[in-house]
């Protein structure tokens, strides 16, 4: 296929600027005449705001407006709106828990916003904020599910909400689960915490607010689509036609689920720019970024697997807390439940399955979707389930897997779980992994790194995830008379290459060269429609449009050559960049045929540079899978982890770009084995964020990550013109329970028959000192 | 930040009489601790003394068995110097291993011990070598420096000059390091210095301190057991996200071990 | 107050306030904005730029105490479309970057630690231990250590 298509390790084309330091991110953007914004937020987790004195500080040198959440709805600006919330057990439909871009009347968590203030400067805007005054009456704080679920604890939303629990969902068949343990040789149970992490992308989120004369508003912010943002402002925010509002993303530093939604900082910017009439800039510090970018994770999780005392995998029931925090984010509720729910049948036969999940409210930021969402929440789940079961029934945990694989030819499968897996080859995927990675060789190497003192472990996870399903990308493709392809796509790069990889593919199917291949991303103005980027659907859903669109492209140039060769378009082929009429060698080349679909006389559905726009719908989620081993030494008298091999088969279906969807593996692992290892957002009791700063969140960096083995298996999707099933976030997924694991099987030789993430040096020294009826 | 004031004197005495004349002055060295704590308007100084060049606060120079390091001198340079290297290798590992490449090439020892973080890792040098604090005007022992949490003996306005570190028989520096912060939870010198053993503990209390115990222990055994055996007390040991009292404990043992292994 | 200082080789004169950062130095009076900021305690690398040929965090330093020196930032190292540095051909070559944030005080980062290495032997636990001063979310480091290695080797010649 040449040197581009699919298959093609393409060096991407946006390095160009990103090394060279003349990228484009939002902070680098500065407008004319624009003014800053600096935000006043609670330091209280839960709290009555009495009074907000805010004269001086609009006195204050440099100041320019100060807007408070009064002032928003003197205004008459909407709430932040939520996209979706799951049906709950009870029928009742549920309306999102009112949420102003600045609180108004009450305090809910600690970072809230509570009053803008618009100076010509950020050093005069942050003075003057110092000079506001702020009575606050204290409430009761929830800052643990537990504790806002507790009776008596105070309801954050009543009278809409009398309790925090927002809603009770379920999924899965109540009676033949209990009838699959009534029945089972062996019962295992696990409680299992997963923790509430910081997205930390390194660029901190920032917005420019811009209007022009005719008030239409144009806002530049790091996002992941700007058409979903647009829809919110418009229809619940600003109350404006979508006409009226331009988002516009320029390069984006990381986002990992975070960028996708619409935060306070956002709609002040916007209402600030609209009213002010001038431009309003805001950027976060990183201390608020770890304030209100929204958390990712936090459930808290009872789960229990039926089997036989061969192993057979009878049935799973899980019953978990999920955290949503103060206010509801737009896809908050969906991912502990819809998202992440249906997936804990994992890789396995289970005939039976119920997931029950309680969506609670706290005193804590905002959780949402965050690398994997949801399914990283049941990956775990199962993988530790399936590895304190093997040690019960003294089964090896990868016979046991081996034993409940949902087996090739079972695909297409549906779980109990009401979920269509697609395809797969668990089975040889693993073993593929497990062969690299040597685990039979283990004893050996644990009987080694005794003799220098360490505890050898080694983890497997074998993980299968649910995306790229849901919703189509409709691209506008076209050329120019020069033979320039712009293609223009409503996803949203923010590192994975997205400008390389439709570009490659579109070069591929047309023989061109990638210079000639413009893609256009990041304007509501410029992209018709888009669905953004998340679930690693852009290559899957947004690469497969691509294809479709080319190939739409094709046929048109067909038709056209055919009339230009006075032949029949049946009897038209394309193929090394020619139309050639088959069985000759008559031929036009693309850009003839091009520049002539510019000169008037075209057939019947040629259009203007063979321009198209075709929608793309998947016919279905896609259903990445594959197994992690992970290798590591416990250094008891410290308790930290040191990693000796990292390995990974994975099954993304048919790989695009090898080289990008390798990236997004590594990527995506090191950001799992962090919340393994080392990061959790933590409050204290009374709602207050502990691990504000990297000085106490604790990051993956290139001295504590391995390096990793990675390969793949082929085994395509047919839910997608490319087979392609997404990589974006099966890194995350795979690894979290790999990395947990393998330190429990270290540990074990001490005893240590259970540990929470993150598994700190700290935490291991601990549960090894309480297995050994230490004082720790 | 606030807005402040800033003059970049060329000796001592401007220096000192730029702080004198000033309401709320402050001296920056490297500025890797006084930056940030600026940043988040966790102080407001009218006047920021930069000491960057100073001449008298420059250099490092071997002579006998004094190892002196002048107060600017950046955690890359003492690193790096071949001559510390040579006399104290312990103090420069101790060195190498303060924060991350680019924070050493400008934090330096004046600025790290005059802030006295309880975390910081050249007091448990200081200590552990008995070394002598210059300033513009005296001396100060090591065992009078640190006074507490973020505190030492120099009076307002005072600035180290230079630390003069005797070389030891045989020293050695094991931390172990906040996984976000890298700063040491626990860092200990083993030291066999001419009045004897010492050893030092930073990162574990809020202030760095000596334990006898381990002292008399190694004075009779200089074995990784003979200070395994010794339990720290933990009342007055700092706890916080990433350490419990007890656990710090735990680790000056295993760190004064791996000291003592590291040059038994 | 009035700051002068040699960027990128070109001298360079400032009036600015005492409490301006070398960073907003260069990204705001000077428009030089492939230095970023991605933290507020020092700890992200994405600032780092040489100071007279030694790497910095140009967030943890005044405009002011750069007076007089010598400051190289990305944009010193290649031309926006011309000819990549090996370092930064490398980096391309081994996927060493993803959304580019923390991409320019990496390529500060792997310049100076090469230089620190030259005639030592590089290998992988050095390269992972030198970057402890430079966070990357996107990459999870390893298109970046590969990308050192090559780089390393590519800069020996």
């Amino acid at each position: 296929m040449g040197k581009f298509g699919v298959g093609q390790p393409v060096r991407r084309v946006e390095d160009q600027r990103f090394l060279t330091g003349t990228g484009r991110f939002t902070d680098d953007i500065n407008v004319d005449g624009q003014l800053h914004l600096y935000v006043l937020r609670s330091p209280y987790a839960h709290a009555e705001i009495r009074k907000i004195d805010s004269a001086a500080a609009a006195a204050a040198s440099g100041v320019v407006a100060v807007f408070t959440g009064a002032d928003f709805e003197t205004l008459g600006v909407g709430p932040i709106p939520v996209a979706a919330i799951p049906p709950a057990n009870d029928g009742v439909k549920r309306t999102a828990p009112f949420r102003p871009a600045i609180a108004t009347g009450r305090v809910r968590y600690v970072g809230e916003p509570v009053v803008g203030v618009v100076a010509d400067t950020l050093a005069n805007a942050r003075d003057a904020s110092e000079l506001i005054e702020i009575d606050y009456a204290e409430l009761p704080v929830a800052a643990t599910m537990p504790d806002a679920l507790a009776s008596g604890a105070t309801a954050l939303h009543a009278p809409q909400y009398p309790s925090n629990l927002l809603l009770h969902w379920a999924i899965g068949d109540d009676a033949a689960t209990k009838e699959a343990f009534a029945k089972a040789d062996k019962i295992v149970a696990i409680d299992i915490v997963n923790t509430r992490i910081s997205p930390t992308a390194i660029e901190p989120r920032a917005v420019i607010g811009e209007v022009d004369a005719n008030g239409r508003i144009t806002l530049t912010l790091p996002t992941q689509g700007g058409h979903g943002q647009r829809r919110w402002l418009a229809s619940s925010v600003l109350k404006v036609p979508e006409s009226q509002i331009r988002i516009v993303t320029p390069d984006v530093g990381g986002a990992f689920g975070m960028k996708n939604f619409l935060f306070n900082e956002t709609v002040i910017c916007a209402v600030a720019a609209r009213e002010l009439k001038k431009p309003v800039k805001w950027t976060a510090d990183r201390s608020e970024s770890f304030l209100n970018d929204v958390h990712g994770r936090d459930q808290l999780s009872h789960a229990e697997m039926a089997l036989t005392k061969d192993g057979k995998f009878l049935g799973i029931r899980v019953s978990s807390l999920g955290n949503v925090g103060a206010y509801l984010s737009q896809f908050g509720a969906f991912i502990p439940t819809a998202a992440g729910g249906a997936m804990h049948c994992g890789a396995y036969v289970f005939p039976a399955a119920a997931v029950d999940v309680k969506v609670v409210m706290t005193n804590t930021t905002p959780l949402d979707a965050y690398r994997g969402a949801g399914r990283p929440e049941a990956a775990y789940l199962v993988e530790r389930l399936v590895e304190k079961a093997a040690r019960e029934l003294g089964i090896p945990s990868v016979e046991l897997r081996r034993r409940n694989f949902i087996k090739p030819e079972q695909f297409p499968f549906k779980t109990a779980l009401g979920q269509t897996y697609d395809s797969g080859r668990y089975e040889e995927v693993m073993d593929a992994a497990l062969t690299r990675a040597d685990y039979a060789g283990i004893a050996a190497r644990r009987a080694e790194a005794k003799t220098r003192g360490k505890l050898r472990g080694i983890g497997v996870s074998y993980y299968v995830e649910a995306c790229a399903g849901g919703s189509g990308e409709q691209p506008v493709l076209s050329f120019d008379r020069n033979g320039k392809l712009t293609i223009r796509i409503g996803t949203q790069n923010n590192g994975q290459g997205h400008e390389t990889v439709y570009a490659q593919l579109a070069a591929g199917l047309f023989d061109m060269e990638l210079e000639d291949i413009t893609i256009i991303q990041g304007d509501t103005d410029e992209v018709p429609t888009g669905n953004g980027t998340g679930g690693s659907r852009s290559i899957p859903v947004g690469g497969s449009a691509v294809q479709l669109n080319v190939a739409k492209m094709i046929d048109q140039g067909k038709s056209l050559a055919a009339e230009m060769m006075e032949a029949a378009t049946v009897d038209v082929e394309f193929a090394d960049g020619k139309f050639r009429i088959a069985g000759t060698d008559r031929a036009v080349g693309l850009k003839d045929v091009i520049a002539a679909s510019f000169d008037g006389k075209r057939p019947d559905g040629v259009t203007e540079g063979l321009r198209v726009s075709e929608n793309f719908n998947p016919s279905g989620a896609t259903f990445p899978n594959g197994c992690h081993v992970c290798e590591v030494d416990v250094d008891p008298e410290t308790g930290t982890v040191a990693f000796v091999r990292y390995t990974i088969q994975d099954d993304l279906g048919i790989a695009v770009n090898p080289m990008t969807m390798a990236g997004q593996i590594y990527g995506g692992a090191v950001q799992g084995l962090g919340q393994a290892l080392y990061e959790e957002a933590i409050y204290d009791s009374t709602g207050q964020l502990l691990t504000g700063s990297f000085m106490d969140y604790c990051m993956p960096r290139a001295d504590n990550t391995p390096s990793f083995d990675f390969a793949y298996t082929e085994v395509p999707t047919p839910r997608n013109a490319l087979g392609a099933k997404g990589a974006g976030e099966a890194g995350t997924i795979g690894a979290t329970p790999a990395v947990a694991n393998a330190v429990l099987d270290a540990l074990a030789a001490v005893g240590v028959t259970h540990l929470d993430m993150p598994m700190t040096p700290l935490r291991i020294w601990q549960a090894i000192q309480s297995a050994q009826g230490k004082a720790a | 930040m606030y807005a402040f004031d800033y003059t970049r004197p060329k000796d001592l005495a401007a220096a000192a009489q730029s702080f004198a004349g000033s309401d709320e002055p402050v001296y920056m060295a490297g500025g890797q601790t006084l930056i940030p704590t600026l940043k988040q308007r966790l102080r407001r100084p009218s006047l920021v003394v930069d000491l960057g060049a100073l001449p008298e606060l420059k250099g490092i120079a071997v002579a006998g068995n004094l190892v002196t390091i002048g107060a600017m001198a950046t955690h890359a340079e003492v690193a790096a110097s071949a001559d510390v290297r040579r006399a104290i290798p312990a103090l420069a590992d101790l060195a190498q291993h303060i924060g991350d490449p680019q924070v050493r090439n400008r934090g330096t020892l004046g600025g790290s011990i005059a802030n006295a973080d309880p975390a910081a890792d050249y007091p448990a040098a200081i200590v552990a070598l008995g070394a002598t604090v210059y300033t513009p005007t005296r001396s100060i022992a090591d065992a009078d420096f640190f006074t507490g949490m973020f505190e030492t003996a120099l009076e307002p306005g005072e600035l180290v000059v230079k630390v003069a570190f005797p070389v030891p028989k045989r020293a050695a520096y094991m931390k172990f390091r906040n996984p976000a912060s890298r700063y040491a939870i626990v860092g200990v010198m083993v030291a066999e210095t001419a009045s004897g053993i010492r050893v030092a503990v930073t990162g574990a209390g809020p202030s760095v301190f000596r334990v006898p115990e381990m002292e008399a222990a190694l004075a009779k055994s200089f074995t990784a057991d003979a200070v395994k055996a010794i339990a720290v007390p933990v009342d007055d040991l700092n706890a916080d996200l990433h350490a419990t009292a007890e656990y710090r404990a735990h680790l000056i043992g295993v760190m004064a071990a791996r000291a003592v292994v590291a040059i038994a | 107050m009035q700051v002068t200082l040699k960027i990128n080789g070109n001298e360079r004169s400032a009036e600015i306030e005492p409490r301006t950062l070398l960073v907003e130095l260069l990204r705001d009076t000077f428009g030089l904005t492939g230095t970023h900021v991605g933290c507020d305690t020092s700890q992200c690398g994405a600032c780092s730029v040489h100071l007279d040929g030694k790497v910095i965090k140009a967030c943890t330093m005044l405009a002011a105490q750069a007076e007089g020196c010598s400051v190289t930032t990305i944009e010193g190292i290649a031309p926006a479309n011309g000819p990549l540095h090996p370092m930064q051909a490398a980096f391309r070559e081994h996927h060493g970057l993803q959304c580019g944030f923390c991409t320019p005080g990496m390529v500060m980062s792997a310049l100076a630690l090469v230089e620190r290495h030259k005639g030592k032997p590089l290998d992988e636990a050095t390269i992972r231990h030198e970057l402890e001063g430079n966070l990357c979310r996107c990459t999870g480091y390893h298109g970046i250590v590969a990308a050192i290695a090559a780089g390393a080797r590519a800069m020996e010649g």
